[in-house]
């Protein structure tokens, strides 16, 4: 105790230096003039507070570890870990069969608000998969993703505002102008080490959104492109009246009065169905010589140019990819919003869906998916606190980092190690 | 003619200022990554959180009746320092260290956060308001022709002996001192230095101050210039730093110094012919540029792949 007496005083003043001169003292612009105002008594009381509780846990550090040491910690999986590996599989592909049976049914059951969270919890999901293809699976560090959303995005709200190009069409289109843009991007950037490559993407991401701020003429600038058409299914609209000629109403096709509700409720089942086919395409994928060749490039790049594998054409091929897939969500997301702006695609998306990928635990699909319904969902919950949320969110990211860097549920995969003993 | 000569002078100048406060801020990116290869993203929140520090510090000595200037700034800057520096060491103590020896992209990600973390503890603490102090330093040295008026104002030639000073400083640190000599073992080989009996993490905590300082340092002088502050200088400011810091080459501390250079007057050149609108698009541009020619950045060393 007596040695650890110097680290907690140096703590306590630590904790005080960072709290109180920008708690405690407050810059007040009155008019012309600034002045400091003190805080209110409760806020000294709590910094006052906060170095007492830094300096008494580094005083009894040694203490308190034993004690928490001594509290057996929870194994959850250890059930599922027994099973064997055709037994594995069997419980997995029912187990997804019937997540997927209870994501269908499940938005005639709730209100319309948690429709269209889960809706955003899906563009998200769908974002993470893409984004997992690049960093997770092929180890590329790609911090300007958000850019190949924005691209997406923009290219159905353009193709929409010039030629009235429907969403169906666009779709596909917007995806391979997400792909282009990977492309281009990736080709002269890719021979780029790790971090190099993280910097560039950022700049890049940065340059779309300094491009789609300026071109005013084109794309509106600041103030966006709004009133986007809504998707249709067949022809069917989902408004209360037809919007373009040729159109039907779906209400009334269906025989049924009109309700909000049923748009809300189609653009969720559409964005699940977007998300099942993303997984479905890179389950594929992964399973295929050039997902196998990610992989491998990941793991050990020397050893790959050993065995003869393009590099440049891997990584080239997992970039493009990758960026298809925020091209889908940012053509489904100008659909859904009916307006965008240069707003929605600023760094902290790009971070946003990193974490995602990162917190599920890199490379694996079900940990993209919990965690993207994590990200999304929690911060939701959280409204009351709503000056908190983003200091929260900021703080769940860096723990989170710190007790389970592994991720939520890291991917496992068939594997061989040397004995080490 | 004369005009136009005059008109690319001034342009020179204001490049050279923003240049050398970004190289300030590129050095605790790059040192911090020479020596464990991560990019301290939260970095530019310490150069803001310097900033906030230093207008509490004037408007609270002014308040308190103190008019000489230079006893405020120099106040300013010490608790500025001391203040940021404390961060620098807390968030490596705190988000960095468990994470030692984890997968690259870990450390990133936790940085992340605690870049979100801090700006959204000074909007709590201060508001997400700007806030604007009066000019502390103003006149200048006006010169050219009748028609145009280029000027160099004192607070323009206070950041640039202020910069000159730090980065004098700081190379006779790293190249004479103990200290310097053992930041430059660990930068080396990590390892290696352990085995010899350098305390590497009390190296990577002083990185992260000597970083944090200079941080601070460029905090006062940009708030002091600009005049105004909000939570959210802190990202665009990190984001032009760390640029400059892998113009350079990351890793090199002179790289540091030139990037931040190059960076400041491809800004104002671009500002001033172009637009001042396309000015971010055009250094982030250049930067691509760059890195495709000579992948390193201008001064780094070239890496050996190992197998």
């Amino acid at each position: 105790m007596q040695a650890n007496l110097g680290h907690a005083f140096f703590s306590g003043l630590i904790t005080f230096i960072l709290s109180f001169p920008l708690l405690g003292l407050n810059l007040v612009t009155g008019g012309t003039s600034i002045e400091i105002q003190g805080a209110e008594p409760e806020t000294f009381f709590y910094i006052a507070a906060a170095v007492g509780i830094v300096f008494f846990y580094q005083l009894f550090r040694d203490k308190l570890s034993n004690l928490t040491s001594a509290i057996p910690r929870p194994n959850f999986d250890s059930g599922y870990q027994s099973l064997s590996q055709a037994k594995k599989n069997k419980v997995n592909s029912w187990g997804s069969a019937l997540l997927v049976m209870a994501a269908l049914i499940w938005p005639f059951m709730v209100s319309r608000g948690s429709i269209d969270l889960a809706t955003l919890v899906l563009i998200y999901v769908m974002l993470g998969l893409g984004l997992n293809i690049v960093v997770g699976l092929a180890g590329l560090l790609d911090l300007g993703y958000v850019a190949f959303y924005a691209v997406g995005a923009y290219s159905y709200a353009l193709l929409s505002l010039y030629f009235g190009v429907s969403f169906w069409v666009a779709l596909p289109i917007a995806g391979i102008m997400a792909a282009l843009f990977g492309f281009l991007l990736g080709f002269p950037v890719l021979r780029l080490r790790g971090d190099y490559l993280a910097i560039v993407t950022l700049g890049f991401g940065e340059i779309i959104r300094i491009f789609l701020l300026n071109t005013t003429s084109l794309t509106g600038g600041p103030n966006g492109i709004g009133s986007i058409d809504k998707p249709t299914l067949f022809g069917m609209e989902f408004g209360r009246r037809v919007k373009e000629e040729g159109n039907t109403l779906f209400h009334e096709v269906m025989g049924i009065s009109y309700d909000s509700t049923y748009k809300v409720i189609f653009l969720y089942i559409l964005a699940l169905l977007l998300v099942l086919f993303t997984i479905f395409v890179i389950r594929r994928l992964v399973r295929m010589p050039v997902g196998r060749a990610w992989e491998a490039l990941r793991e050990d790049e020397i050893a790959c140019r050993s065995l003869g594998l393009n590099r440049t054409a891997i990584k080239l091929s997992a970039f493009t990819i990758g960026a298809a897939f925020a091209g889908f969500a940012g053509c489904f997301f100008a659909a859904r919003q009916g307006f965008i702006s240069p707003e929605s695609f600023t760094f902290i998306e790009s971070a946003i869906i990193l974490a995602i990928v990162v917190l599920g635990g890199m490379g694996s699909q079900a940990g993209v998916i919990l965690a993207a319904i994590a990200m999304t969902v929690l911060p939701e919950l959280a409204r009351e606190f709503q000056e908190y949320r983003m200091l929260m969110f900021g703080l769940m990211m860096v723990l989170m980092m710190v007790w389970r860097p592994q991720g939520l549920l890291p991917s496992k995969r068939p594997h061989m190690e040397l004995i080490n003993e | 003619m004369l005009d136009a000569f005059f008109y690319f002078i001034q342009q020179v100048i204001n490049g050279l200022t923003i240049g050398s406060t970004y190289a300030l801020i590129a050095i605790g990116y790059t040192m911090v990554y020479g020596i464990i290869g991560m990019i301290n993203f939260a970095h530019g929140e310490v150069y803001m959180i310097g900033t906030y520090i230093a207008f509490v510090v004037i408007t609270g000595m002014t308040m308190l009746g103190v008019e000489y200037v230079p006893l405020i700034l120099a106040c300013a800057l010490l608790i500025a320092i001391i203040v940021s520096s404390s961060f620098g060491w807390a968030i490596e103590r705190t988000a960095y260290r468990p994470l030692r020896g984890a997968n690259r992209l870990i450390p990133l990600i936790s940085a992340i956060g605690m870049s979100i973390f801090l700006q959204n503890y000074v909007v709590l603490a201060q508001g997400s308001r700007d806030v604007a102090i009066p000019p502390m330093v103003s006149g200048g040295w006006n010169f050219g022709s009748e028609t145009f008026q280029a000027s160099l104002s004192y607070m323009q030639l206070l950041i640039f002996v202020a910069t000159f000073i730090s980065m004098t400083s700081l190379t006779l640190f790293i190249t004479k001192s103990r200290m310097g000599r053992a930041c430059r073992a660990v930068a080396e080989d990590i390892k290696m230095a352990n085995l010899l009996g350098i305390n590497t993490n009390q190296v990577i905590s002083y990185t992260f101050v000597i970083g944090a300082s200079l941080a601070a340092v460029a905090g006062l002088l940009l708030g002091l210039y600009y005049g105004v502050a909000n939570p959210h200088i802190g990202f665009i400011a990190g984001l032009k730093a760390f640029t400059a810091a892998v113009l350079g080459g990351i890793g090199s501390i002179p790289g540091a110094m030139l990037g931040g250079i190059i960076l400041g007057l491809t800004e104002s050149m671009t500002a001033a012919y172009i637009s001042s609108e396309w000015k971010d698009a055009v250094s982030f541009g250049l930067l691509v540029l760059i890195l495709l020619f000579k992948p390193t950045g201008l001064l780094g060393k070239q890496e050996v792949e190992k197998v």
